[in-house]
Protein backbone atom coordinates (compact mmCIF):
# COMPACT_ATOMS: atom_id res chain seq x y z
CA UNK A 1 0.00 0.00 0.00
CA UNK A 2 2.90 2.35 0.78
CA UNK A 3 3.91 2.05 -2.88
CA UNK A 4 0.53 3.41 -4.02
CA UNK A 5 0.71 6.32 -1.57
CA UNK A 6 4.32 7.03 -2.57
CA UNK A 7 3.26 7.26 -6.22
CA UNK A 8 0.22 9.44 -5.49
CA UNK A 9 1.90 11.86 -3.07
CA UNK A 10 5.14 12.12 -5.06
CA UNK A 11 3.18 12.72 -8.26
CA UNK A 12 0.86 15.18 -6.52
CA UNK A 13 3.75 17.33 -5.28
CA UNK A 14 5.12 17.44 -8.85
CA UNK A 15 1.70 18.55 -10.15
CA UNK A 16 1.78 21.50 -7.73
CA UNK A 17 5.22 22.36 -9.13
CA UNK A 18 3.94 22.08 -12.71
CA UNK A 19 1.00 24.39 -11.91
CA UNK A 20 3.36 26.96 -10.36
CA UNK A 21 5.35 26.89 -13.62
CA UNK A 22 2.39 26.98 -16.04
CA UNK A 23 -0.13 29.17 -14.26
CA UNK A 24 2.08 31.50 -12.22
CA UNK A 25 4.93 31.47 -14.81
CA UNK A 26 7.64 30.70 -12.26
CA UNK A 27 11.00 29.46 -13.52
CA UNK A 28 12.10 25.96 -12.39
CA UNK A 29 14.66 27.60 -10.09
CA UNK A 30 11.91 29.61 -8.36
CA UNK A 31 9.72 26.51 -8.01
CA UNK A 32 12.51 24.51 -6.37
CA UNK A 33 13.41 27.38 -4.02
CA UNK A 34 9.74 27.78 -3.05
CA UNK A 35 9.42 24.05 -2.35
CA UNK A 36 12.48 23.96 -0.11
CA UNK A 37 11.09 26.82 1.99
CA UNK A 38 7.64 25.15 2.12
CA UNK A 39 9.28 21.89 3.23
CA UNK A 40 11.07 23.66 6.08
CA UNK A 41 7.86 25.45 7.08
CA UNK A 42 5.90 22.17 7.14
CA UNK A 43 8.28 20.76 9.75
CA UNK A 44 6.36 22.87 12.28
CA UNK A 45 3.98 20.68 14.34
CA UNK A 46 5.57 17.65 12.62
CA UNK A 47 3.27 17.86 9.59
CA UNK A 48 5.98 16.65 7.24
CA UNK A 49 6.85 13.74 9.55
CA UNK A 50 3.25 12.55 9.31
CA UNK A 51 3.51 12.78 5.53
CA UNK A 52 6.71 10.67 5.55
CA UNK A 53 5.01 8.13 7.81
CA UNK A 54 2.06 8.02 5.40
CA UNK A 55 3.70 8.18 1.97
CA UNK A 56 7.32 7.05 2.53
CA UNK A 57 9.43 7.95 -0.50
CA UNK A 58 6.53 10.01 -1.87
CA UNK A 59 7.51 12.55 0.79
CA UNK A 60 11.28 11.95 1.02
CA UNK A 61 12.07 12.04 -2.72
CA UNK A 62 10.64 15.51 -3.63
CA UNK A 63 12.95 18.45 -2.85
CA UNK A 64 10.57 19.60 -0.06
CA UNK A 65 12.16 16.90 2.12
CA UNK A 66 15.47 18.78 1.81
CA UNK A 67 14.05 21.79 3.63
CA UNK A 68 12.40 19.52 6.15
CA UNK A 69 15.63 17.63 6.88
CA UNK A 70 17.59 20.89 7.25
CA UNK A 71 15.25 22.18 9.95
CA UNK A 72 14.90 18.76 11.55
CA UNK A 73 18.65 18.36 12.03
CA UNK A 74 18.94 21.97 13.20
CA UNK A 75 16.22 21.51 15.84
CA UNK A 76 17.69 18.23 17.12
CA UNK A 77 21.04 19.91 17.84
CA UNK A 78 19.30 23.13 18.88
CA UNK A 79 17.50 21.35 21.71
CA UNK A 80 20.83 20.08 22.98
CA UNK A 81 23.13 23.08 22.52
CA UNK A 82 20.80 26.08 22.18
CA UNK A 83 21.06 28.62 19.36
CA UNK A 84 24.60 27.52 18.40
CA UNK A 85 23.24 24.04 17.85
CA UNK A 86 21.14 25.26 14.93
CA UNK A 87 24.29 26.04 12.96
CA UNK A 88 25.89 22.79 14.10
CA UNK A 89 23.03 20.51 13.13
CA UNK A 90 21.59 22.08 9.99
CA UNK A 91 23.44 19.75 7.58
CA UNK A 92 23.29 16.71 9.82
CA UNK A 93 20.50 14.88 7.99
CA UNK A 94 21.13 16.26 4.51
CA UNK A 95 24.83 15.43 4.57
CA UNK A 96 24.38 12.21 2.59
CA UNK A 97 22.42 13.98 -0.16
CA UNK A 98 24.82 16.91 -0.56
CA UNK A 99 27.93 14.73 -0.34
CA UNK A 100 26.68 12.28 -2.94
CA UNK A 101 25.49 15.10 -5.23
CA UNK A 102 28.93 16.77 -5.17
CA UNK A 103 30.86 13.50 -5.43
CA UNK A 104 28.84 11.88 -8.21
CA UNK A 105 28.34 15.16 -10.05
CA UNK A 106 32.10 15.77 -10.06
CA UNK A 107 32.97 12.23 -11.15
CA UNK A 108 30.35 12.15 -13.91
CA UNK A 109 31.50 15.55 -15.19
CA UNK A 110 35.08 14.24 -15.30
CA UNK A 111 34.22 11.08 -17.22
CA UNK A 112 31.42 12.06 -19.60
CA UNK A 113 31.39 14.47 -22.51
CA UNK A 114 28.70 17.19 -22.65
CA UNK A 115 25.83 16.33 -25.00
CA UNK A 116 23.60 18.58 -27.05
CA UNK B 1 -1.92 46.95 -31.77
CA UNK B 2 1.37 45.47 -30.66
CA UNK B 3 2.94 48.91 -30.48
CA UNK B 4 0.59 49.96 -27.71
CA UNK B 5 2.93 49.83 -24.70
CA UNK B 6 0.19 50.09 -22.10
CA UNK B 7 -1.71 46.91 -23.00
CA UNK B 8 1.21 45.04 -24.49
CA UNK B 9 0.83 42.07 -22.16
CA UNK B 10 -2.86 41.69 -23.03
CA UNK B 11 -2.43 42.20 -26.76
CA UNK B 12 0.45 39.78 -27.14
CA UNK B 13 -1.52 37.00 -25.50
CA UNK B 14 -3.22 35.89 -28.73
CA UNK B 15 0.17 35.24 -30.34
CA UNK B 16 1.60 33.11 -27.54
CA UNK B 17 1.37 29.30 -27.74
CA UNK B 18 -1.43 27.87 -25.61
CA UNK B 19 -0.24 26.00 -22.54
CA UNK B 20 -1.63 22.45 -22.37
CA UNK B 21 -2.27 22.67 -18.63
CA UNK B 22 -3.89 19.27 -18.18
CA UNK B 23 -1.38 17.32 -20.28
CA UNK B 24 1.58 19.00 -18.55
CA UNK B 25 0.15 18.18 -15.11
CA UNK B 26 -0.59 14.60 -16.13
CA UNK B 27 2.96 14.07 -17.42
CA UNK B 28 4.45 15.67 -14.28
CA UNK B 29 2.24 13.48 -12.09
CA UNK B 30 3.18 10.30 -13.97
CA UNK B 31 6.95 10.84 -14.02
CA UNK B 32 7.15 12.40 -10.53
CA UNK B 33 5.07 9.55 -9.17
CA UNK B 34 7.24 6.95 -10.92
CA UNK B 35 10.45 8.47 -9.50
CA UNK B 36 8.89 8.37 -6.03
CA UNK B 37 7.80 4.78 -6.66
CA UNK B 38 11.37 3.80 -7.60
CA UNK B 39 12.53 5.66 -4.48
CA UNK B 40 10.09 3.65 -2.40
CA UNK B 41 11.48 0.43 -3.92
CA UNK B 42 15.03 1.47 -3.03
CA UNK B 43 13.91 2.54 0.45
CA UNK B 44 12.16 -0.77 1.11
CA UNK B 45 15.32 -2.55 -0.04
CA UNK B 46 17.47 -0.58 2.42
CA UNK B 47 14.98 -1.15 5.25
CA UNK B 48 14.91 -4.92 4.76
CA UNK B 49 18.54 -5.61 3.81
CA UNK B 50 20.41 -3.01 5.88
CA UNK B 51 17.79 -2.57 8.65
CA UNK B 52 17.27 1.17 8.34
CA UNK B 53 14.22 2.64 10.06
CA UNK B 54 11.51 4.46 8.12
CA UNK B 55 12.93 7.86 9.14
CA UNK B 56 16.61 7.05 8.47
CA UNK B 57 16.09 5.09 5.23
CA UNK B 58 15.46 8.36 3.38
CA UNK B 59 19.16 9.25 3.51
CA UNK B 60 20.66 6.33 1.52
CA UNK B 61 17.63 6.36 -0.78
CA UNK B 62 18.26 9.98 -1.75
CA UNK B 63 21.97 9.22 -2.27
CA UNK B 64 21.12 6.29 -4.56
CA UNK B 65 18.68 8.34 -6.62
CA UNK B 66 21.29 11.10 -6.94
CA UNK B 67 23.84 8.59 -8.27
CA UNK B 68 21.31 7.28 -10.79
CA UNK B 69 20.36 10.80 -11.85
CA UNK B 70 24.00 11.90 -12.24
CA UNK B 71 24.69 8.89 -14.48
CA UNK B 72 21.53 9.47 -16.55
CA UNK B 73 22.57 13.10 -16.97
CA UNK B 74 26.01 11.98 -18.14
CA UNK B 75 24.43 9.73 -20.77
CA UNK B 76 22.11 12.56 -21.83
CA UNK B 77 18.99 10.55 -20.95
CA UNK B 78 17.77 12.70 -18.06
CA UNK B 79 17.34 15.77 -20.26
CA UNK B 80 15.19 13.77 -22.67
CA UNK B 81 12.91 12.65 -19.82
CA UNK B 82 12.87 16.25 -18.53
CA UNK B 83 11.66 17.52 -21.90
CA UNK B 84 8.67 15.25 -21.53
CA UNK B 85 7.97 15.54 -17.81
CA UNK B 86 8.54 19.21 -16.89
CA UNK B 87 8.17 19.59 -13.12
CA UNK B 88 8.02 15.78 -12.78
CA UNK B 89 11.81 15.71 -13.13
CA UNK B 90 12.55 19.10 -11.54
CA UNK B 91 10.81 18.69 -8.16
CA UNK B 92 12.31 15.30 -7.07
CA UNK B 93 15.88 15.33 -5.67
CA UNK B 94 17.00 13.79 -8.98
CA UNK B 95 16.44 17.25 -10.49
CA UNK B 96 18.85 18.70 -7.91
CA UNK B 97 21.53 16.18 -8.96
CA UNK B 98 20.74 16.82 -12.63
CA UNK B 99 21.30 20.57 -12.26
CA UNK B 100 24.64 19.98 -10.48
CA UNK B 101 25.91 17.48 -13.04
CA UNK B 102 24.69 19.33 -16.12
CA UNK B 103 26.15 22.71 -15.13
CA UNK B 104 29.47 21.00 -14.34
CA UNK B 105 29.43 19.17 -17.69
CA UNK B 106 28.53 22.32 -19.55
CA UNK B 107 31.63 24.13 -18.30
CA UNK B 108 33.96 21.14 -18.59
CA UNK B 109 36.02 22.68 -21.40
CA UNK B 110 37.08 25.50 -19.03
CA UNK B 111 39.10 23.00 -17.01
CA UNK B 112 38.65 20.90 -13.88
CA UNK B 113 39.12 23.70 -11.34
CA UNK B 114 37.64 26.75 -13.08
CA UNK B 115 35.10 24.79 -15.13
CA UNK B 116 33.76 21.79 -13.24
CA UNK B 117 34.43 22.67 -9.61
CA UNK B 118 33.50 26.35 -9.84
CA UNK B 119 30.24 25.75 -11.70
CA UNK B 120 29.06 22.67 -9.79
CA UNK B 121 26.58 24.73 -7.76
CA UNK B 122 25.77 27.32 -10.40
CA UNK B 123 22.13 26.20 -10.59
CA UNK B 124 21.77 24.18 -7.39
CA UNK B 125 23.23 26.84 -5.10
CA UNK B 126 19.86 28.51 -4.68
CA UNK B 127 18.40 25.33 -3.19
CA UNK B 128 21.05 25.30 -0.47
CA UNK B 129 20.90 29.06 0.13
CA UNK B 130 17.11 29.20 0.51
CA UNK B 131 17.03 25.94 2.45
CA UNK B 132 19.66 27.01 4.96
CA UNK B 133 18.33 30.55 5.38
CA UNK B 134 14.73 29.43 5.91
CA UNK B 135 15.70 26.53 8.18
CA UNK B 136 17.99 28.75 10.28
CA UNK B 137 15.38 31.50 10.67
CA UNK B 138 12.58 29.03 11.46
CA UNK B 139 14.86 27.14 13.85
CA UNK B 140 15.80 30.28 15.78
CA UNK B 141 12.14 31.37 15.98
CA UNK B 142 11.03 27.95 17.19
CA UNK B 143 13.79 27.70 19.76
CA UNK B 144 12.92 31.21 20.99
CA UNK B 145 9.23 30.31 21.35
CA UNK B 146 10.08 27.04 23.12
CA UNK B 147 12.29 28.95 25.58
CA UNK B 148 9.44 31.37 26.29
CA UNK B 149 7.02 28.70 27.45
Amino acid sequence: MIFVYAFLVGGGICVVGQLLMDVFKLTPAHVVATFVVIGAALDVFGIYDHLIEFAGAGATVPITSFGHSLLHGAMAEGHEHGYLGIAMGIFKLTSAGITSAILFGFIVALIFKPKG
Amino acid sequence: MLNDPKNYKENVKAYQPKVPYFMNCFKAFLVGGLISLIGQGVQTFYMHVFHFSKQTAGNPTVATLILASALLTGFGIYDKIANFAGAGTIVPVTGFANSITSSALEHKNEGVVLGIATNLFQLAGEVIVFGVVSAAVLGIVRLFIEHLF
